[in-house]
């Protein structure tokens, strides 16, 4: 009897120091990351036992939100430049740990039953009664292709048509149910779902399309956190975000 | 800077009281089809319809995407038959709040005309009053004042609707976004100050509807 009280003893102090050295790293990353990033944590997860991700996706925005009103996220990978900045700007990560590590383009996608317009002039008016595109205000991807369709004189003329998304995949879904017959979204968003939406057109952008990580700067497992933006930028990381259509920065 | 508010508000009172109204119709036919008896078809046929109040008003608005949409088969047949389509269209958020709504009111009515004692109903009928007569003449007024209450926190149910309205109707600013969503608008694009004065009309609306509908019950137990 003893004997077996010790054995427990012992299998609660291993279980309880193996949970000590165990980490929960919260990843918040941009919604267009989430099927990459699922890869890369898996990976990641089976290289270092013990630790485990937590992935939050969101708009880019929304996560920086919720990170600069204390969410206990470890690390923050944004879809553009700008929120990062602004994350510096208010101290929310560790600036020393900033790294480009992913690029993407934006396109213009239509249902895949649709006829794809011609060139981009022609998504005024006519057959496209709604276009999705992600909040202007919170999504980087809806930043994008306000920037684009700005230069190209069309924002203010298809205003009517326009259906704000609150983040780049519900702009994909919107189109992949047949709700919204166009929309703007990255290249490897409508890749996942390529049965259901075409592309018509890469769309340029005078911005270019790319992705920061950092670690944030209040991170309770800030070793851990490093260690997986490592691991995003290591050649295993970089062959996930390839094989989702992503290209180096 | 309230300006920016009222829009939303507007909207968000049309949306609510449309959807009140529709919830209030198809909340008290069904009350009243259920019947005072309890049985065990009947229990399970009222939890099924007061699935929409248990289930996340996300899965709500992913099933009523699904359904009213393009391919849903009520969307289909909307299209076809009257060419209309729900989503992204107030109309749309109308039928989110009605569906997240009625079991409320479902519920009071059922509880309602459940207490109607039946004696004065068999009275009306040993009068010679039809069915619909005793229902609109004796058992409807008698059980008012629950099937209101009912319908006020229906109304209050639908004011705050956001995740099916959000899915169904979208956030369009002027034409489907009502006060939650563009309170969560303004709060996830930075816009702190736009938030708290939305935040404000709105606590000032529930505030003023509750004492109206306060004051509203009282009179009725009066008369």
């Amino acid at each position: 009897m003893r004997r077996m009280n010790r054995l427990f003893l012992a299998a609660l102090i291993g279980a309880a120091s193996l949970h000590a050295c165990a980490a929960d790293v919260i990843v918040s990353a941009a919604a267009s990351l989430s099927n990459s990033f699922n890869d890369i944590g898996k990976l990641y997860e089976a290289k270092h036992p013990g630790d485990k991700i937590v992935a939050n996706f969101a708009a880019s925005d929304v996560l920086l939100k919720q990170i600069e009103q204390g969410a206990p996220a470890d690390v923050f990978a944004s879809a553009d430049e700008q929120t990062m900045d602004r994350a510096a700007q208010s101290n929310a990560i560790d600036k020393s740990t900033r790294k480009d590590f992913a690029a993407n383009t934006l396109v213009l996608i239509v249902g895949a039953n649709a006829k794809p317009p011609a060139k981009l002039d022609d998504i005024a008016g006519g057959d496209y009664t709604h276009i999705a595109i992600g909040n202007p205000d919170s999504v980087p991807a809806g930043r994008y292709a306000k920037e684009a369709l700005m230069s190209a004189k069309l924002w203010d003329k298809i205003q009517p048509q326009i259906v704000p998304a609150q983040n780049v995949r519900q702009a994909l879904d919107y189109v992949a149910r047949g709700e919204a017959q166009a929309g703007f979204v990255y290249a490897t968003d409508a890749e996942t779902q390529k049965d259901k939406v075409h592309v018509a057109m890469t769309v340029p952008t005078s911005t270019p399309v790319r992705y920061p990580i950092a670690v944030t700067a209040k991170s309770q497992h800030a070793a851990a956190a490093k260690a997986f933006v490592d691991f995003v930028n290591s050649a295993e990381g970089q062959a996930v975000l390839k094989k989702y259509g992503f290209s180096a920065p | 800077m309230l300006s920016d508010a009222i829009v939303p508000l507007l909207l968000t009172l049309k949306v609510a009281s449309l959807a009140t109204l529709l919830a209030s119709i198809v909340g008290i036919a069904l009350g009243k089809l259920l019947g005072r008896r309890r049985t065990f078809t009947r229990d399970v046929a009222e939890s099924l319809l007061t699935l929409p109040l248990v289930l996340p008003p996300t899965v709500l608005g992913y099933y009523l995407l699904v359904v009213l949409g393009q391919n849903g088969v009520i969307g289909t047949w909307l299209t076809s038959w009257f060419g209309i389509s729900l989503i992204f269209t107030w109309q749309g958020a109308v039928v989110a709040a009605a569906v997240a709504a009625f079991p409320l009111i479902l519920r009071a009515a059922r509880a309602s005309f459940s207490d109607v004692d039946a004696q004065l109903e068999n009275a009306a009928r040993s009068l010679g009053a039809s069915e619909t007569e005793v229902f609109f003449r004796v058992t409807l007024p008698l059980a008012w004042r629950g099937i209101l209450a009912g319908a006020l926190l229906a109304f209050a149910r639908a004011m705050g609707e956001f995740g099916a309205t959000l899915m169904v109707a979208g956030s369009l600013p002027g034409r489907t976004q009502t006060l939650s969503l563009a309170i969560y608008d303004a709060v996830m694009a930075g816009d702190d100050a736009r938030a708290a004065s939305m935040v404000i009309i709105s606590l000032i609306t529930a505030v003023v509807l509750l004492i109206v509908a306060a004051q509203l019950l009282q009179r009725r137990r009066h008369a």
